[in-house]
């Protein structure tokens, strides 16, 4: 739980700005499933990267691969079932 | 019309995400996808605003948002409104020489309740008034965010809390709102329809929205696992079997003048790929009450209405 102390109307910004980005919150812990990446069948067309909702998989150009993000990750299951080349398995999670 | 843009898949992954990660919205939620894919498209500075809706809430949880652009939400009904203050504000900063910018597009997210009923009165006057922004309307087909009540936007037979599916009435027995044909008819110069599953027509034609003078609107189909009874893993195939069965064929409107996009017109032209609507149903408990005896029938009258819609839009399109 969060301990330190609340902020009071006279420190947070005026007329209900959200000053915090969402991405310091972490969601990750709601999945039942993760979803794990073979790099050795994926072709990289990045798909799954277009179609997760919660950006938690991205394409890094340098050493060409994907970087599944398991902090935000909902595990959907949307990259498995979009992957043309079965490169992404859902795995219960907690199993190696 | 400038020229068109073109791009692969890794361009677009290489560009950042302005809808960022840790909102909380549920798993599967193709309108994250949506909005994802739509801020993916835009040309420069942008300002988005929300009409009250799951991605409203879920997006800006105090004191958390998920929006890397200045993003404004007032009320449920004035999200077009609150674009065409917007727009208007921008023009007589530009005017006093206080914009650095050469443009700055405009994007106005609205759900199915926030565009079909409650806020197309804001939406319509805003058209009218001929304001430079872009509408999106990211459809799931029903008041998802309070706890799946039927709208204008929900199709017929389809189960909801306030259309429930008993032993009489079999789901919502009214027919969904031609929305985007509503909009044609106020003459403005661009109307399209989307899918996320068809993630190419989609960027194009947002960024066709942004670049046209004038008023834009884009109807997009956003399958809400936890309201359609769906498994969350398919709301991306739900979005593609809606097109292939016609259900929600893509289209855009230049100026009044009707076109068919791609993924459409391959259906136009081959109707033997054409599936039935029975496949697009089994995939969501929300239909399962369908599938009884006592109302098989009315999938053959939802069929009757996608074909009748059908057969009008290839006529208006000019199509065999």
């Amino acid at each position: 739980m969060n301990t330190e102390k609340k902020k009071g109307w006279k420190e947070i910004p005026m007329a209900g700005v959200c000053w915090v980005p969402s991405t310091s919150y972490l969601t990750g812990d709601w999945k039942i499933y993760r979803p794990v990446w073979d790099s050795e069948k994926c072709t990289r067309c990045v798909l799954c990267h277009l179609y997760c909702p919660d950006g938690a998989i991205t394409w890094k150009a340098k050493t060409n691969e994907m970087i599944f993000n398991y902090d935000y990750c909902k595990g959907c299951g949307i990259c498995e079932a979009e992957c043309p080349t079965n490169a992404i398995s859902m795995k219960l999670e907690g199993e190696p | 019309m400038a020229s068109e843009w073109k791009f692969t898949a890794k361009e677009i992954a290489e560009r950042p995400d302005l809808f960022m990660s840790g909102h909380r919205a549920c798993a599967g939620c193709a309108p994250a996808t949506v909005h994802r894919l739509v801020l993916k498209a835009t040309r420069g500075p942008t300002i988005a605003t929300n009409a009250t809706g799951c991605m409203e809430v879920t997006s800006t949880i105090y004191p958390f948002t998920a929006w890397k652009i200045p993003w404004i939400h007032t009320a449920f009904e004035n999200a077009a409104a609150n674009a065409s203050g917007i727009e208007a504000a921008l023009k007589i900063l530009r005017k006093k020489g206080r914009l650095e910018y050469e443009h700055v597009d405009v994007i106005a997210f609205g759900g199915d309740g926030g565009t079909f009923d409650i806020g197309i009165q804001a939406l319509s006057g805003a058209v009218e008034r001929g304001h430079d922004f872009l509408y999106v309307l990211y459809d799931n087909e029903a008041y998802m965010n309070t706890g799946i009540q039927r709208s204008g936007g929900t199709p017929l037979g389809a189960w909801t809390t306030t259309s429930p599916a008993g032993r009489k009435i079999p789901g919502k027995p009214q027919l969904k709102k031609p929305i985007a044909d509503i909009m044609v008819a106020h003459e403005m110069p661009y109307v399209a329809t989307a899918s996320p599953a068809f993630w190419i027509d989609l960027i194009k034609k947002v960024r066709r929205g942004l670049e046209v003078e004038g008023p834009a609107f884009l109807h997009v189909i956003a399958p809400c696992p936890r309201g359609w009874r769906s498994d969350p893993s398919k709301s991306i195939e739900i979005s593609r079997i809606a097109v292939e069965t016609c259900i929600f064929p893509l289209w855009e409107a230049i100026d009044g003048e009707y076109n068919l996009s791609a993924p459409s017109k391959l259906m136009a032209l081959r109707p033997e790929r054409k599936k039935t609507v029975k496949e697009y149903l089994k995939m969501q408990g929300r239909f399962r009450h369908l599938f009884k005896p006592e109302f098989e029938h009315l999938t053959g009258k939802i069929q009757e209405t996608v074909d009748r819609r059908w057969q009008k839009l290839l006529k208006r399109c000019n199509m065999p």
